[in-house]
């Protein structure tokens, strides 16, 4: 299962992360020098065991359906990049 | 009768399923303690959580998970007690977190039924496939900035059902009567409000088309966030006569989302990408699995009130009903109690067709719903009393209908005010009876000559010269034995 | 006052207590050598002003007779992956530098509530990413312990390695950590400290920058244990908005570290011997497992058979949910942007530009393996693996009471060392990623020196929830070891 520059733009894609040209390559060559070592998993039988889901066996917390929150517009704007009044802007999408 | 496409090649079948988003009632959002409502000001009803800032961690809201199992007990489904909350990863500028908290292999709700009560009083059964609890996502508006678009999270993390059906149905109109069954459902549940106006349920429809008597399952395009109900029958239809086109013209249709353009009337695709659907869904590790016993199940079953099909078929059963009007009484919760106010002591058949036909019309007029009629229930079902032990004719009842959608008045008074009580009295009818008959010779004559339909005048004439009052039956009776002996 | 780096929360409680010394004195002191340790570049934001209030505020509480617990006017190092309302908080990432939160994390609430002093956010490997500290935007940080004159730093160990910098090189009295896969044992043990990791869910992850959210905790960084069982009982709690946050009480983890080891049974897993294991870490693990005998423990070999696909198992899982964490960066509500014509371009460009190498190397092995085709081979089957490990762990606990092994391969190495290969840095981690897997509680307290003379800590770990019983060990293998050097730090 070797990646490719071409899988690693895909992936990068994905990822929204802008990888240059030049180091399409040589990222290739590192994720596949870590997928190549992590496959070793592919030794060890887990026929019939549960993928992990906890550490500790407890209830799943839930709440009580009031409102505790909200109300805070300067707060979740006050790291805004690009603010306008009350909204986060960002460059125009077009559906 | 079934729906078909006529082609060129053929007549062509439609296969349509549906995916409802609909947004549940709750005071604050599914994994965050905002405001659930709808109307604030931009980015005022949004916690950090929903902004999604750096360390913050979701909380399950117990109500999300009560509405929909309630839901689901709603839709004669499968309710799972161990479910789990999955990420679904993408990246679009109103979703904060770079991924949407969803359910993927393991939804809250299983398979289900839904029945659909069609316009010529037959049935047609739709399959639900899950049910299924996720946040919903935020406000982007385009055309406030020419170079930018906003972003408004009050939306962000509301909770959702995506209710999602098997593809059984197969035409516009069995879509549109799906979606209004699932939306009496969720209203009768008091889950949803299914105001598709205002965005709180939308339709996903996913069409595809195939030749008559066929039974493959041909590629299908999914139209996106469809509004109304009129616009998802106007969506199938426009969509599987494209896809036709396509087809007979040796093309094939292609896997795409697309968006129905109301003032078109027809489908376009939404700007795709290429790898734009790998979602790599895994279980959320901020979040435990969902579990809960019997008894929780058995807890909300117990609130559940009667739904549209059991008290169809009640209306069917107990109140002699016809199919198609206990349907239509039953398709909105509010007309349903409001018939069984007025249908209390009266015959239901006689109430139900006030209801439909002359409530109904005249509600229409005034575009006002059952819950804005000037006429109570109360009120109405008086009314048909009033017919019903001979106090007014029904041609009066009609008219004191009118005065009752002016005024509100209760129909007992207005008779009483007006003096409109039906005379019964023999004596009173036979008087004017023998004042008409003396006064039109000629047409007596006609009616001793064999013609019967001229007693049909004689009885007009008569409820005029009594302006209305007269018991009409009497009217006829004693028009015969004067003029024919 | 005697040389500030020998002050310990308890001896400074002490003297705070008895009136020796005031906290706004004790601060004042540590903010000058903070002045005078620059090069050590273990603070990313330092908060002189916050410090001075709070501890002014500690002293009028304290004439008051309202002083809240040993931690009062302590001061200390906040690793800068907590967020802290009013202060910049980056991750040492350029993708928050101007990053300012408008609330505060659990954690370091918790703290600021129990009197402690912020002296400033403290330097790590962007997003908790790396064992060396060497990926952080603002620079690396040098480990104290680098000998004078050498032609290159030692690196301080990772990812908390701007906190072990300011505690052993007498900048701080103790600092807060986090541990994702040994990010707060194997730099206490590069540097001669105590850093302990809790049960998962003992403290609340609210507020704290995720890396990897089934795997992250935070811990305390000090000079003893008795120290660590103190601070931790300040962080740790419940906390209603983590849903993986544990509902227990805590118990009394000071109480706990009673230095007496007689009767406890030591588990020595026979996995942990590596190839080519160095000869001094070897040397002082089998000299633990002696002072463990002569206290009076039984000591005994164990198995954890799955012990070698650790390291392969967390290095899937945690980019995995790291890749999907990370996602929320992306210059469109805070932080950094960069602008772009399209939303993709700004998304892409402006995450291409913040985020530094290795963590877009995690980030895009993390997307890697979580995709289509791909997910069931790699992030589901190594959750099995993790389930395997977990149980390995809960078998032989069944039979003893803690484990001894080293905490890192190696003692600290110069920057430049294991940059060839990722992969070798990863194996930093090999001691410390079980117990993180597993959920388990673990602490490093320092052993002894190498040839060299640079410090070597030794490994415990305990079951589920039995901090207890870890501290008990803890304190008296700390006792053994009495471990008294001191890096030649001249500021």
């Amino acid at each position: 299962m070797s990646l490719t520059k071409d899988d690693v733009r895909k992936i990068a894609f994905l990822a929204r992360i802008r990888v240059p040209d030049e180091r399409l390559e040589p990222l290739a060559g590192e994720l596949n020098n870590i997928v190549g070592w992590v496959e070793q998993l592919g030794e060890v039988d887990t026929h019939g065991v549960e993928p992990m889901t906890s550490v500790v066996e407890i209830a799943t917390p839930m709440r009580e359906d009031k409102v505790t929150d909200g109300g805070i517009p300067e707060k979740v704007l006050a790291n805004a990049p690009d603010g306008e009044g009350p909204f986060y802007g960002v460059p125009k999408v077009v559906e | 009768m079934s729906y078909l496409i006529q082609g060129e090649t053929g007549d062509w079948e439609v296969v349509v399923g549906l995916e409802v988003h609909a947004q549940a009632i709750t005071n604050s959002k599914l994994f965050s303690g905002a405001p659930a409502t709808f109307g604030a000001k931009p980015n005022e009803n949004v916690s950090l959580v929903d902004a999604a800032m750096p360390g913050m961690l979701p909380v399950i809201n117990e109500m999300a998970i009560e509405q929909a199992v309630r839901t689901g007990l709603g839709l004669r489904a499968q309710i799972n007690k161990y479910s789990v909350f999955e990420r679904k990863n993408y990246f679009y500028a109103d979703l904060p977190q770079g991924y949407q908290i969803s359910q993927f292999q393991h939804p809250i709700v299983g398979e289900g039924t839904v029945t659909l009560d069609m316009a010529d009083g037959s049935t047609h059964e739709v399959g639900i496939e899950r049910l299924h609890l996720e946040q919903d996502a935020g406000k982007s508006m385009h055309d406030q900035d020419p170079k930018r678009s906003m972003i408004d999270l009050n939306r962000a993390g509301v909770v959702l059902m995506e209710i999602v059906s098997k593809p059984d149905i197969r035409s516009p109109e069995q879509a549109g009567a799906y979606v209004r069954k699932l939306r009496a459902i969720l209203r009768y549940l008091g889950t949803c409000d299914g105001n598709m106006e205002e965005g709180s349920m939308r339709a996903d429809v996913n069409v595809s088309v195939r030749p008559k008597g066929s039974d493959e399952l041909r590629t299908r395009a999914e139209i996106k966030n469809v509004n109304s109900v009129r616009f998802v029958m106007q969506a199938v239809e426009a969509e599987a006569e494209r896809q036709v086109g396509v087809w007979e013209d040796g093309g094939e249709v292609v896997q795409e989302t697309r968006l129905f353009d109301p003032s078109r009337g027809e489908t376009r695709s939404m700007r795709s990408k290429e790898f734009a659907h790998d979602y790599r869904y895994f279980p959320d590790p901020d979040l435990l699995p969902v579990r809960f016993d019997d008894d929780f199940i058995e807890r909300i079953k117990a609130t559940l009130p009667e739904l549209p099909d059991d008290k169809k078929q009640r209306l069917i059963d107990d109140m002699g009903l016809s199919a198609y009007d206990a349907g239509v009484l039953v398709a909105d919760q509010e007309t349903a109690a409001y018939f069984e106010v007025a249908a209390e002591g009266r015959d239901a058949k006689t109430v139900a067709n006030w209801l439909t036909t002359n409530l109904f019309g005249a509600l229409n007029k005034m575009s006002k719903g059952i819950g804005e009629s000037p006429v109570s229930a109360q009120h109405l079902g008086e009314l048909v009393g009033l017919i019903e032990d001979g106090t007014i004719s029904s041609k009066i009842a009609k008219d004191v209908f009118d005065i009752m959608l002016e005024t509100s008045q209760a129909p007992g008074a207005i008779v009483e005010e007006k003096g409109l009580k039906q005379i019964t009295d023999t004596g009173a009818i036979e008087a004017i009876v023998d004042q008409v008959i003396a006064d039109n010779p000629d047409q007596a004559d006609e009616v001793r000559g064999g013609n019967d339909k001229a007693i049909g005048w004689f009885v007009g004439q008569v409820m005029k010269a009594s302006q209305g009052k007269a018991n009409p039956g009497q009217v006829n009776g004693l028009l015969r034995v004067k003029l024919l002996g | 006052m005697s040389d500030h780096r020998d002050w310990t929360i308890v001896t400074a409680a002490d003297a705070l207590t008895k009136g020796e010394v005031s906290s706004v004195e004790l601060t004042d002191a540590f903010i000058n050598a903070i002045e005078a340790g620059q090069s050590l570049n273990a603070f990313i934001t330092q908060t002189p002003e916050i410090a001075r209030a709070r501890a002014k505020a500690s002293d009028e509480r304290r004439k008051n007779g309202d002083a809240r617990g040993p931690m009062d006017g302590v001061p200390i190092g906040m690793k800068d992956l907590f967020c802290t309302e009013g202060v910049r908080t980056t991750a040492a990432s350029r993708i928050l530098d101007n990053f300012i939160p408008t609330y505060e994390s659990t954690v370091s609430g918790n703290l600021r509530d129990a009197g402690a002093v912020m002296l400033g956010k403290t330097n790590l490997d962007e997003f908790a990413m790396g064992s060396a500290n060497i990926t952080s935007y603002f620079g690396s940080v040098k480990n104290p312990w680098t000998p004078e004159g050498a032609n290159a730093n030692l690196v301080p160990g990772g990812s908390s390695g701007g906190s072990v910098a300011a505690v052993s090189g007498g900048l701080a009295i103790a600092a807060t950590g986090t541990d994702t896969g040994g990010s707060i044992r194997q730099p206490a043990s590069f540097t001669g400290l105590v850093g302990m990791k809790p049960t998962y869910g003992r403290c609340s992850r609210w507020g704290v920058v995720a890396f990897a959210s089934s795997l992250d905790q935070a811990g305390p960084l000090t000079r003893t244990v008795e120290d660590a069982a103190i601070m931790l009982q300040s962080m740790a709690g419940h906390d209603p908005k983590d849903s993986t946050s544990l509902p227990m009480d805590l118990p009394d983890f000071r109480a706990a570290c009673t230095r007496d080891a007689k009767g406890l049974r030591v588990g020595i897993p026979r996995e942990y011997t590596l190839d080519g294991m160095p000869a001094d870490i070897q040397k002082l693990w089998e000299q633990g497992a002696q002072w463990c005998k002569e206290m009076g423990a039984e000591v005994v070999e164990v198995s954890l058979p799955h012990t070698k696909y650790a390291l392969p198992t967390y290095y899937i899982v945690a980019p995995a949910e790291a890749s999907s964490n990370l996602a929320r960066y992306d210059g469109v509500r805070y932080g950094h942007r960069v602008p772009g014509d399209s939303l993709d371009e700004m998304y892409e460009l402006t995450r291409g530009e913040g985020f530094g190498a290795e963590v877009q190397r995690r980030v895009l092995i993390g997307t890697y393996v979580l995709s289509a085709g791909y997910y069931d081979a790699y992030y589901v089957k190594a959750q099995q693996v993790r389930t395997l490990i977990a149980q390995d762990f809960k078998n032989v606990f069944a039979d003893v009471d803690v484990l001894l092994t080293p905490t890192a391969p190696s003692a600290a190495f110069y920057e430049g060392e294991k940059m060839d290969d990722p992969i070798a840095m990863y194996l930093n981690d090999v001691f410390t990623v079980p117990a993180s897997l597993a959920g388990l509680p673990a602490i490093s307290v320092p052993g002894g020196v190498d040839a060299d003379g640079l410090p070597l800590g030794l490994q415990l770990i305990a079951g589920v929830c039995q901090e207890e019983t870890l501290f008990r060990a803890a304190s008296a293998l700390e006792h053994a070891a009495n471990f008294t050097a001191r890096p030649e730090v001249k500021l």
